[in-house]
């Protein structure tokens, strides 16, 4: 509701009334359809957000790129935040649509896409909607939809390289939502990055069973530290939580979503993050020159979809990172290659075979690499 | 750092996990138990919770003291019971609606209000380090105790002893067992409860200052998680005792403190049955200390009464 009054103020700056839209439903729509071909006209662009936007997690990923395309020229955002994964995110949607004149849309949350996405795309089929995580399959889904997403486990990679080179227990802890392959993933790549320090290091994984679950994240930071982990990370909606606690018990940590750096001065190394503006920055561009932004984005660190946070004070093994990022940005590094074994000790990448981060059987995954300390169930 | 001491991190961390996560629902539970001894039952606190969680995080933002944060979450939470005690006195109001609406309006409210507060970090409440004495950094990690603990350990007895001992005490449970009775000996039923439900709902924003002040320690709006409404169950499973709410909230703690212990030692298969540790640990509670013979004892009479 707060961010009502953020839409309204942005309308406000061009002279039309949400309620005298709202009077004549049909020019509305007809603005709705001419409004990216005609140039003095601003493009509008809608964002929905699942919680706050100032959450230091995934929404205030999304929010921070949001605020960047404002400033483009021509631009205008209208944005919601906290709705829930609902009918109400198809009202949501219909509303941008109807009464902003939105043109592209951004569902952010990955419950938004199938059915809800799916049905206001069959109902507006001049308006393009493009979601964040979903996996947009041509020929199953209509083409004014699409979905992008970033390959963050390549900045987990190196955030792991850090926390290894800095830890001094060699116990590192990973505070995850739920066991689905994106959070696997990055388990796994922090820990293969930290191996590649210390082939000994273990990572300890706890699962909350949620995304949101702010005194669990507190217990399961404080059970590590009780076990001698030194370095944390996390995923979960918002890190605030995990972040402030291992600072508050002098323990180091690494970010995730976006940059914590100021939730801890001392003990923030570096941190995973999403670079959303570069997505949307291409897809804004793409529209405004009468394109249709593309279907099925998809990018990591070389295409600048996801970067990590600046080394904080305590960091170490700075070089090591460095010289990792630049290897996977000139694409002589594969995180994932063979022979790699889960920690029950089956073999789940033969010897000589070597994943790019592209390859579709990783978004499959379903184990946790050797050195990880924790159960996918 | 000292490494893992293995299995003894279990005990030791629902030990640590019973001190760092009950509060709140001693605080709840005992706010709860005193309503429900004067005869009414206030299922708003979780709202008052958390409206008491943001309001003591603007506060200590704004002012710089933690403390002055509990103290307006007290206040904050002795305003929204005032008004639950202030609907329910009103002809032919049943108050349980009203807690139901007062829950949502409270969790609503303070979504709305707390929006500004999501990213700022306020101060938060210290901790008293109970052990100096151990040179195990994780029996020290475990006795760090906040102040409010220490506090809601007391009341528990205090609750205890002015019920059972005071004439206050005697009022206020007269007015929970029998109008007639606190009639006939010139008690303002009514101002009771009022009062009762007010000091009631002041204790539910104190437990809700401590989630957001010192144990996770932020504003965000999955604090609560329903820790309000859980603590209004821990009252009946409690009997309506102060001292047996503080043993309950402190076993609620260390049962979910259960999941992230035995996870952190390696046991980690079938963590989401370990997370419904508390849950199925009150239910089994439950079934053991029912029986059709006394299964309502300690229930205050006019509790529930339809007027």
């Amino acid at each position: 509701m707060a961010n009502e009054s953020g839409g309204m103020k942005m309308i406000d700056k061009f002279n039309i009334g949400r309620r005298a839209v709202m009077g004549g439903a049909a020019g509305a729509a007809a603005f709705g359809l001419v409004g990216a071909a005609q140039a003095q006209k601003p493009l509008v662009i809608g964002f929905i957000y699942v919680g706050p936007r100032d959450d230091y997690g995934y929404n205030q990923a999304h929010a921070e790129a949001a605020a960047i395309l404002k400033k483009m020229p021509g631009v205008k955002v209208v944005e919601e935040e906290k709705v829930p994964e609902t009918v109400a995110v198809e009202k949501s949607m219909e509303s941008m649509i109807n009464l902003d004149g939105a043109t592209l849309v951004f569902p952010t949350s990955f419950g938004y896409f199938d059915p809800h996405m799916l049905k206001e795309a069959a109902k507006y089929p001049a308006i393009q909607f493009r979601h964040c995580g979903g996996l947009w399959t041509q020929g199953k889904h209509p083409m004014n939809t699409g979905s992008y997403f970033g390959y963050i486990d390549e900045a987990q990679y190196v955030a792991g390289i850090v926390a290894g080179s800095t830890s001094k227990s060699g116990k590192l802890g990973f505070v995850a939502a739920k066991p689905i392959p994106q959070v696997l993933r990055n388990i796994n790549a922090f820990t293969l990055g930290a191996q590649t320090v210390n082939p000994k290091i273990t990572t300890q994984a706890i699962f909350t069973g949620d995304w949101a679950m702010p005194v669990k994240e507190a217990e399961a930071t404080n059970s590590m530290i009780a076990q001698g982990v030194d370095v944390v990370t996390c995923h979960v909606d918002s890190p605030k939580v995990v972040i402030e606690t291992a600072e508050r018990a002098g323990i180091f940590s690494s970010g995730y979503h976006c940059n914590q750096a100021k939730l801890a001065p001392k003990g923030y190394l570096t941190g995973a993050e999403w670079a959303w503006e570069k997505v949307y920055t291409d897809m804004v561009n793409d529209m405004k020159s009468g394109k249709a932004p593309g279907n099925f984005v998809r990018g990591g660190l070389k295409e600048g979809f996801v970067r990590t946070s600046a080394y904080g004070p305590a960091a170490q093994g700075k070089d090591k990172a460095d010289a990792a990022k630049d290897a996977i940005l000139g694409g002589s590094l594969a995180i994932y290659k063979g022979g790699l074994k889960d920690n029950k000790g089956n073999t789940v990448i033969p010897a000589g075979t070597s994943y790019l981060i592209t390859e579709p059987k990783l978004e499959s995954m379903n184990y946790l690499v050797e050195g990880v300390i924790g159960s996918t169930s | 750092m000292d490494s893992g001491i293995g299995l003894w991190g279990v005990p030791l961390a629902m030990l640590a996990g019973a001190i760092r996560v009950s509060t709140p629902f001693i605080f709840v539970s005992l706010g709860e138990c005193l309503t429900e001894r004067s005869g009414r039952i206030n299922l708003g606190l979780e709202g008052t919770l958390m409206m008491g969680a943001m309001s003591a995080y603007g506060t200590s933002l704004a002012s710089g003291s933690p403390w002055l944060g509990v103290l307006v979450a007290a206040l904050v939470g002795v305003l929204l019971g005032a008004l639950h005690a202030g609907i329910c006195q009103l002809p032919r109001v049943n108050d349980i609606a009203t807690g139901i609406g007062l829950m949502l309006f409270g969790t609503g409210l303070a979504f709305f209000l707390g929006k500004p507060y999501i990213q700022p970090k306020a101060p938060n409440l210290g901790a008293i380090e109970f052990g100096w004495w151990s040179s195990v950094p994780q029996v020290r990690q475990a006795l760090q105790v906040n102040h409010l603990f220490v506090v809601g350990i007391l009341l528990a007895f205090a609750l205890a002893w002015a019920l059972k001992n005071t004439r206050w005490g005697l009022i206020v449970r007269l007015a929970g067992e029998s109008v007639d009775a606190a009639l006939a000996i010139g008690a303002s039923v009514g101002r009771v409860r009022l009062v009762a439900t007010a000091v009631g709902g002041g204790f539910a924003g104190i437990g809700g200052a401590f989630l957001s002040l010192y144990y996770p320690g932020s504003w965000n709006e999955g604090l609560s998680s329903g820790q309000g409404l859980m603590a209004v169950a821990l009252v009946i499973f409690a009997r309506w005792e102060p001292v047996r709410c503080l043993w309950a909230s402190l076993l609620f703690g260390a049962a979910g403190a259960i999941s992230p212990a035995l996870q952190s030692i390696g046991v980690t298969q079938g963590y989401y049955l370990f997370s419904a540790a508390p849950y199925v640990l009150t239910l089994a509670l439950m079934i053991a200390t029912c029986s059709p013979e006394r299964s309502l004892r300690g229930a205050p009479g006019e509790l529930g009464a339809v007027r």
